[in-house]
C-alpha cells in the first residue's frame, strides 16, 4: 500500500482546535485561507521573499508559505484574526491604523504580525544587524529606527509606506506592556 | 509539487532508519529552502522526515572551551545565544545579516549548510543547469553571472553557496557531526562541500541518508575579536554579493593570529588560507592587509559580469581587518 | 416608516476636506477582515492553474492533454485547441485589447511566459501538480530580445505624439556655448504590487459574476462583456480592496482564464497567479535608452532641448513609454526636439507603471540638467529656474497653475539647500561619502467623465455608489470627506461603495485621474441631490432619494491649459567606495497639487512613490536571459523592491496651489512622488562622489567599478 500523502490533523489557531484532513502539499498559509477562511493572511510570493503570510507559532514569527501545515500541529498557531482583544485593538493594530502604516494594507496583516514579534525579540534582549555592539553586556540596543528598519525588513510593503510603518511599531513599543505576541522568546540560557 | 508522505522523527536513530530505507526521503528542517524548492519543482522527494523535534536543539559548551551546536538550532536561537555573541561574535554577526527574522525563526543549522545556491537558473527548471540536472550545461556561465563564483568554480557550475552562517563556520574550522545507519561521523567544514570539478549535483562530504545531529566550534580565542561584513543589492533580505568574517589578534606589534573567510565567491564558504598565511607575523596595516587579500584573489578567475568582486573582497579585508586592528591596538 | 434627513445647514459649516482622517476600511485592513480578490469562500470552488510558454517564439506542436487529465483532482485542461473562441477587435476604455488577453486563440507563441494552457482541478495544489507535469512541446523559433540604445530596426511609432518639435535643434546646439549630449538608460522594471492577481468567476442566475482586484470594475466588465460578446448589463466585476496595483491591475490573462473555465464547467472557478507568474503576464514597465542634447548660453539660458526616447515593445501592439513628454511641460528652449521611438523584439507587451513616461523620463532630464549645471558652474536649483516657462514650452497654452519655483524655494530652505558645497567629493564620514541631489517633478492633472450616484438614506445617512477603485491610494476615505463636504454633513454619517461595475461607468485609479474624475462626480450628484432635497418636504422614502451624475458635460467644458502638478525632490546619499553600497540618508518632497483632501494619505501617497523613486533608483532590475529570453530571477529575491531597512525618513509636504478654474481644485498625487527622484539620488550620488552613473540601478558592481576607473586601477 501506498504511504498516506494526506492526513486528519488538528492545528490551534488562535486559541481554536480546527480539524481537518491536509494533502501534505498543503502549506499553513494555505490551510488557513482556502480550508478555514482566515484570509487575513496573505500570499504575497508564496516563497518566503515577502512576509506577506507571517504569523506567530509558539508566540514566534515565520512565513506560513513555507510552513507546510501537516507540521504545524502540535504548535499554537495565532494570525492577525487573533491579535485585537475582541472590539479592542492591540496598541500594535492601533498605531498603524492611526499613523497610516499602509496603504493597500495587503502586507499589513503580516507586518502587525511581524511587529508583534519583534517587540517581543527587542525585549528579551536579540541583537539584529543593525546592533553595534551584538555582546550580551552591551544589553539590549534602543530600539532606534534603524533598528526597527533592519527588525521589520523581512515584510516587503510595495507601496512604501516603511516611514510610517517605523513609525507605528515605535509608538506600540511605548504603549505595549507585557509581551506583544503573548509568546515565549526568551533570552536563551547563557 | 508532487505528492508525498510525512513522518515526524522523534529519535535520530529513528530518523536515520526511514531514510535509510527510501532513497526518495528528505529530512525537512526548518523547510525555508526545501519547501520553496518543491514548490518550484527542483525538488520532488516522495517522503519528508520532519526532524524539527529531534532533540538537538541545545548550544553548549564543550569541556575544551569551544562551543556545540545542535543541528536542530534556530538561526534566531543562535545569534541570540549569549555564549554565540560573546566568544564567537562574527557567527551572530552572519546570522543575523541573513534572511528575516521570520526565517531565522525557522531556519536551523543544519539546513543552513545544506541549503542550495540561489543561482536563479539552478532555480527555474525550465532552464539548463547542471547542478540540478546533470549534463545539461551551465547557462549562468555563458548568461547572466553578476553574483557567480570567482574562486573554485569549473566550467560546469559558477553558481555561489548562499549561507553566511557558514562563512563564520569556515572562519572559526566548525566540525560537522552526523549520523547514519552505520554509525556516526565527523567532518570538518573545510571538507564538508566537495569542489565542483564536472559534478556541481554532488555538493557536500556527507554519506547518502546522513543526518547532521550538530555543528562544534573549537575553542578559538581569537574569535572573540571578529567581526562579519556583508554586502549585498539591498540594506536588508538579500543575498550577499561579496562576505568575509574576519578575526585578528594583534601581539607586539605583529599579526599573531588571524582568520579570514569570504562568501558569495565560490561554491562553498571560502575560507582564505593563503591570506592568513601571508598576515601571519606581519605588521597589522593597510598595505599588509591588501597584499594578503590579493595573493588569496589571485587564483580568481572572473567572468564578464563578476569581476567587481575582485575590488570588493579585496576592500572588505582591508576594511574588516583595519577595523579589528585599530581597536585591538586602542 | 420615514424620516427626517435634510443636510444639516448648520452655522460651522463641516470641515471634512484637509482634515487628517484614518481610511475607512483601515480597521478592517489592520484586523485581516479585508477581503481581497481570491478571498470569498465558495462551495464547489475549483481552481484553474495558468500554464505559460517556455519558448520564446513558435509554435505549439502538441499538447499533452491525456495524461494530464487522468492526473488525481483534474477537471479541465483548456487550450488552444478546445478553448472558448473571444472577441479581439474591439477598443476599451483605454484602447485596443492587451493581446496576452486572447487566451487561447491559436497556436503562435510571441514570447515568452505565453500562456498555452490551463488547468482546472478540485484543489489548488492538484491544479498546481497537474499544470506543471503538462507537456508542451513547441517548434522553436530562434528569438530576439535584445534591447540597446543602437538598434538600427527602431522606428517612430505610429502616433500623433510621439515627436514634437520647435525651432532648429541642430542649429541652437551650434550656437550654444555649453552643450550635453548624453545617454541614460532604465531597465526592464515591474509593478510588483504585494497582491498577485487573482479572480474568482462564476454563472450566476445567467449573470456573469467576476470577483477580482483590479483598477477599474467597470472597465474590466466592459472588456469581458466584448471580449466575450455578452450584454454589458450581464457581466458584474466586483473589486473592493485591492492589494496594489500600480498600473498592473487592468484586464489580464487569470480573469478571462477564469471566466473560460467557469463557463466550460459551470461551476466557480479562481485563477491565481504564482509572484513568478505576475512578472509574466501582467506587464512591465520597458527598458528605456535615452539620448539628452541640452545646449545653454553661459547664463544657463537653454536653446536647445533635445530628448530621444528609445523602448521596446512586442511584436503584438506597439506600446510607447512617454519618457520625453515630461521636458514638453518643465523648461523653455529657443529649441525643442522631443520624439519616442520603438523596437520590436519577442518580448511581452509592456504596459503603463506607475508615472509612465515621467518615471524614466524625468531620470534622464533632471540627470542632464545636473550635469548641464555643473558644467555651467550654476546651482542646479537656479538653472531650472532660467528656463522657467510662463507658458506651454509647445503647447502656448497657459498653465492653470503652476508653482515648481515655490516648490524649490520651500525645499531648499528645509533640506538647507545654502550651506550645500557645490563641489563633488568633498564630505566624508566614516566609510561614507555623502553627497546631496536636487530634481524637477511633474506630472499631468487631467480627468476623465465618471458617473455616480448618492443616496440621502431614510436613517439619515448618506450612500455614495461609483464604480471607483482604492489601490491603496486613499480614494475611498478622500471621496467620503469630498462628499460629506458636499453634503455639509460629518463623514460619519457618508459611507463610500466603490469597485462594483454595477455603479455604472466611471474612470479608473490611473494616470493621477482617479481621485479627481470621481471626486468630479461624488461633488456633482451631491449637489444635485441637496437640491432635491431641498425642494422636498424632509420626508425619505424608504428605499432613499437618489441623485445621479455624470461629468462628461462638465469636463467638455473644461478650458484647454496645460494641467499639472508639480515638485521639487531632495535626496541626501552615503556611498561606500570600498563597497559600491549607497544608502539613502534622507529625502524630501515639496509638491503643488491643487488641493490636499486627506494630509494623512496624502503624505502616505506622495512618500510610497518617492519610495519608489529610491527603488528604482537602487534596486530595480529585471535581467533578461539572452540564450532563453526568460526573465532571471523572476520573483521577489530576485526582482528587488526596496526593504524598510533601505528607506530613511522621507518627508512630503506641499504648498498652497489654488486651481481657480478647477471646480474641485485637486490634482492627482499618485505618480507624482516618483518622478525626479532617481535624478535626484543619482545627481547626489555624484555630489558624494564625483562619479556620474547615467545607467540605472545604481548598483554596488557599478560604484565599485566607477571606482576602479576613477583610481585608474
Amino acid at each position: 500500500m501506498a504511504p498516506a500523502t494526506a492526513s486528519a490533523i488538528t492545528l490551534t489557531i488562535n486559541g481554536e482546535h480546527h480539524t481537518l484532513t491536509v494533502d501534505h502539499r498543503t502549506s499553513l498559509l494555505d490551510a488557513l485561507r482556502e480550508r478555514l477562511d482566515l484570509t487575513g493572511t496573505k500570499k504575497g510570493c508564496d516563497q518566503g521573499q515577502c512576509g506577506a503570510c507571517t504569523v506567530l507559532v509558539d508566540g514566534r514569527r515565520i512565513v506560513s508559505c513555507l510552513q507546510l501545515a501537516v507540521a504545524a500541529e502540535g504548535r499554537a498557531v495565532t494570525t492577525i484574526e487573533g491579535v485585537a482583544d475582541g472590539e479592542g485593538l492591540h496598541p500594535v493594530q492601533q498605531a498603524f491604523l492611526d499613523l497610516d502604516g499602509f496603504q493597500c494594507g495587503y502586507c499589513t496583516p503580516g507586518q502587525i504580525c511581524s511587529a508583534l514579534a519583534v517587540l517581543d525579540e527587542h525585549a528579551a534582549g536579540w541583537p539584529s544587524a543593525a546592533t553595534d555592539d551584538i555582546r550580551p553586556e552591551a544589553g539590549p540596543p534602543e530600539l532606534t529606527p534603524e533598528e526597527i528598519g533592519e527588525r521589520m525588513s523581512g515584510n516587503l510593503c510595495r507601496c512604501g509606506a516603511y516611514v510610517s510603518i517605523v513609525q507605528a511599531v515605535a509608538r506600540a513599543a511605548e504603549n505595549t506592556t507585557g509581551s506583544a505576541a503573548g509568546g515565549t522568546t526568551k533570552e536563551p540560557a547563557a | 509539487m508532487r505528492e508525498f508522505s510525512y513522518q515526524r522523527a522523534t529519535d535520530v536513530d529513528g530518523a536515520v532508519a526511514l531514510l535509510d530505507a527510501d532513497p526518495d526521503a528528505r529530512y525537512l528542517g526548518g523547510g525555508t529552502n526545501l519547501v520553496d524548492l518543491m514548490r518550484t519543482g527542483v525538488e520532488r522527494p516522495g517522503r519528508l522526515v520532519d526532524v524539527r523535534e529531534l532533540p538537538l536543539d541545545s548550544i553548549e559548551s564543550t569541556d575544551d572551551g569551544g562551543l556545540r551546536i545542535g543541528a536542530t538550532v534556530t538561526n534566531s536561537e543562535l545569534a541570540a545565544h549569549p555564549q554565540v555573541r560573546r566568544r564567537y561574535p562574527a557567527l551572530a554577526q552572519a546570522v543575523l545579516a541573513g534572511a528575516s527574522g521570520q526565517l531565522r525563526n525557522m531556519a536551523t543549522v543544519g539546513g543552513n549548510l545544506l541549503q542550495r545556491t540561489r543561482c536563479a537558473y539552478f532555480t527555474d527548471t525550465s532552464l539548463p543547469c547542471n547542478k540540478r540536472a546533470p549534463g545539461t550545461g551551465c547557462s549562468a556561465a555563458t548568461g547572466e553571472h553578476r553574483n557567480h563564483a570567482i574562486l573554485g568554480a569549473s566550467a560546469h557550475c559558477v553558481a555561489v553557496h548562499p549561507s553566511d552562517m557558514g562563512v563564520a563556520l569556515a572562519a572559526f574550522d566548525a566540525v560537522v557531526s552526523y549520523e547514519t545507519a552505520e554509525g556516526s561521523g565527523q567532518v570538518a567544514l573545510a571538507d564538508f562541500y566537495l569542489p565542483v570539478g564536472d559534478t556541481p549535483h554532488r555538493e557536500t562530504a556527507l554519506p547518502p541518508g546522513a543526518l547532521i545531529t550538530a555543528v562544534t566550534l573549537p575553542p578559538a580565542p581569537v574569535a572573540a575579536h571578529s567581526r562579519y561584513r556583508k554586502v549585498r543589492e539591498r540594506a536588508s533580505y538579500a543575498f550577499a554579493i561579496g562576505s568575509a568574517a574576519a578575526a585578528l589578534e594583534v601581539a607586539d606589534g605583529v599579526v599573531r593570529e588571524v582568520r579570514l573567510a569570504f562568501g558569495a565567491v565560490a561554491s562553498r564558504p571560502w575560507r582564505a588560507g593563503t591570506a592568513e598565511r601571508v598576515l601571519s607575523g606581519r605588521p597589522p596595516v593597510a598595505s599588509v592587509f591588501a597584499e594578503a587579500a590579493d595573493a588569496e584573489l589571485a587564483a580568481a578567475q572572473v567572468l564578464e559580469q563578476n569581476a567587481y568582486k575582485v575590488p570588493l573582497i579585496r576592500n572588505l579585508v582591508v576594511a574588516l581587518l583595519t577595523e579589528l586592528a585599530e581597536e585591538t591596538t586602542r | 416608516m420615514t424620516t427626517t434627513a435634510q443636510p444639516t445647514a448648520t452655522t460651522a459649516r463641516h470641515r471634512s476636506v484637509g482634515v487628517a482622517h484614518t481610511r475607512v476600511e483601515g480597521r478592517d485592513k489592520v484586523t485581516g477582515a479585508a477581503r481581497y480578490a481570491s478571498e470569498q469562500p465558495f462551495a464547489d470552488l475549483a481552481h484553474g492553474w495558468l500554464v505559460l510558454s517556455t519558448a520564446a517564439r513558435g509554435r505549439i506542436r502538441a499538447i499533452g492533454e491525456e495524461a494530464v487529465r487522468a492526473m488525481p483532482g483534474v477537471l479541465a485542461v483548456l487550450h488552444s485547441g478546445n478553448a472558448p473562441r473571444v472577441m479581439t477587435d474591439y477598443v476599451s476604455l483605454l484602447g485596443p485589447p492587451d493581446p496576452t488577453n486572447a487566451l487561447f486563440q491559436h497556436d503562435r507563441v510571441p514570447h515568452i511566459g505565453w500562456p498555452v494552457a490551463l488547468v482546472v482541478a478540485e484543489t489548488p495544489e492538484q491544479a498546481r501538480e497537474a499544470a506543471e507535469a503538462l507537456v508542451v512541446e513547441y517548434e522553436v523559433e530562434p528569438h530576439d530580445v535584445a534591447f540597446h540604445a543602437d538598434r538600427p530596426d527602431s522606428y517612430v511609432p505610429d502616433d500623433g505624439n510621439a515627436v514634437l518639435t520647435k525651432g532648429d535643434l541642430e542649429a541652437e546646439l551650434a550656437a550654444s556655448a555649453v552643450v550635453l549630449d548624453a545617454t541614460y538608460t532604465t531597465p526592464e522594471q515591474h509593478h510588483s504590487a504585494m497582491e498577485p492577481h487573482a479572480a474568482t468567476a462564476r454563472w450566476d442566475g445567467g449573470r456573469l459574476d467576476v470577483l477580482d482586484a483590479n483598477q477599474g470594475a467597470m472597465w474590466v466588465a466592459d472588456e469581458l462583456a466584448k471580449m466575450f460578446s455578452l450584454d454589458p448589463s450581464s457581466v458584474r466585476v466586483r473589486s473592493e480592496h485591492i492589494g496594489g496595483a500600480f498600473g498592473s491591475k487592468g484586464l489580464r490573462p487569470h480573469q478571462v482564464a477564469a471566466v473560460m473555465a467557469a463557463t466550460v464547467l459551470q461551476r466557480p472557478v479562481r485563477v491565481a497567479l504564482t509572484r513568478r507568474q505576475t512578472f509574466a503576464v501582467t506587464g512591465y514597465r520597458s527598458p528605456t535608452a535615452q539620448r539628452m542634447r541640452l545646449g545653454a548660453d553661459p547664463d544657463g539660458r537653454l536653446r536647445a532641448f533635445g530628448h530621444e526616447a528609445l523602448n521596446l515593445t512586442s511584436t503584438l501592439r506597439p506600446f510607447v513609454e512617454t519618457s520625453a513628454a515630461l521636458g514638453r511641460v518643465l523648461y523653455d528652449a529657443r529649441a525643442h526636439h522631443t520624439a519616442h521611438r520603438l523596437v520590436d523584439v519577442d518580448m511581452p507587451t509592456p504596459t503603463w507603471m506607475r508615472a509612465p513616461g515621467e518615471a524614466p523620463g524625468s531620470f534622464a532630464v533632471e540627470s542632464a540638467l545636473d550635469e548641464l549645471a555643473e558644467r555651467l558652474g550654476m546651482d542646479p536649483i537656479a538653472l531650472r529656474a532660467r528656463n522657467e516657462p510662463t507658458v506651454g514650452p509647445l503647447s502656448g497654452l497657459p498653465f492653470s497653475s503652476r508653482d515648481l519655483l515655490g516648490c524649490f524655494e520651500e525645499g531648499a530652505r528645509r533640506f538647507g539647500w545654502a550651506e550645500r558645497d557645490p563641489r563633488p567629493r568633498l564630505r566624508r564620514e566614516g566609510r561614507w561619502l555623502l553627497g546631496t541631489g536636487t530634481a524637477a517633478a511633474t506630472y499631468p492633472s487631467g480627468a476623465a467623465p465618471s458617473t455616480a450616484s448618492v443616496t440621502a438614506e431614510a436613517d439619515g445617512t448618506f450612500t455614495v455608489r461609483i464604480s471607483a477603485a482604492d489601490v491603496g491610494t486613499g480614494a475611498r476615505t478622500a471621496l467620503t470627506l469630498i462628499a460629506a463636504e458636499a453634503l455639509e454633513v460629518e463623514p460619519e454619517r457618508v459611507a463610500v461603495r466603490i469597485g462594483d461595475s454595477d455603479f455604472g461607468p466611471a474612470w479608473v485609479a490611473g494616470g493621477s485621474m482617479g481621485t479627481r474624475s470621481w471626486a468630479l462626480a461624488v461633488t456633482s450628484a451631491a449637489a444635485e441631490l441637496r437640491g432635491r432635497l431641498a425642494l422636498g418636504d424632509g420626508e425619505i422614502p424608504p428605499e432613499g432619494i437618489t441623485a445621479h451624475t455624470d461629468t462628461a458635460g462638465l469636463l467638455a467644458e473644461l478650458a484647454k491649459k496645460e494641467r499639472h502638478s508639480f515638485g521639487a525632490q531632495f535626496a541626501e546619499v552615503a556611498v561606500d567606495p570600498a563597497t559600491g553600497e549607497i544608502r539613502v540618508r534622507r529625502m524630501l518632497g515639496i509638491f503643488a497639487a491643487g488641493r490636499i483632501i486627506n494630509p494623512l494619505t496624502a503624505r502616505s501617497q506622495l512618500v510610497g512613490g518617492m519610495v519608489w523613486g529610491l527603488s528604482m533608483a537602487l534596486h530595480e532590475e529585471a535581467v533578461r536571459d539572452p540564450a532563453s529570453g526568460s526573465h532571471i530571477g523572476a520573483d521577489l529575491a530576485g526582482y528587488h523592491v526596496a526593504a524598510n531597512a533601505d528607506v530613511p525618513v522621507i518627508e512630503a509636504d506641499w504648498i498652497e496651489d489654488p486651481v481657480p478654474d478647477d471646480p474641485v481644485g485637486l490634482k492627482g498625487i499618485g505618480e507624482i512622488g516618483i518622478v525626479g527622484v532617481a535624478a535626484a539620488i543619482s545627481n547626489a550620488v555624484w555630489h558624494a562622489t564625483g562619479v556620474r552613473h547615467r545607467d540605472l540601478p545604481l548598483r554596488p558592481d557599478r560604484v565599485l567599478r566607477a571606482e576602479e576607473a576613477r583610481t585608474g586601477a
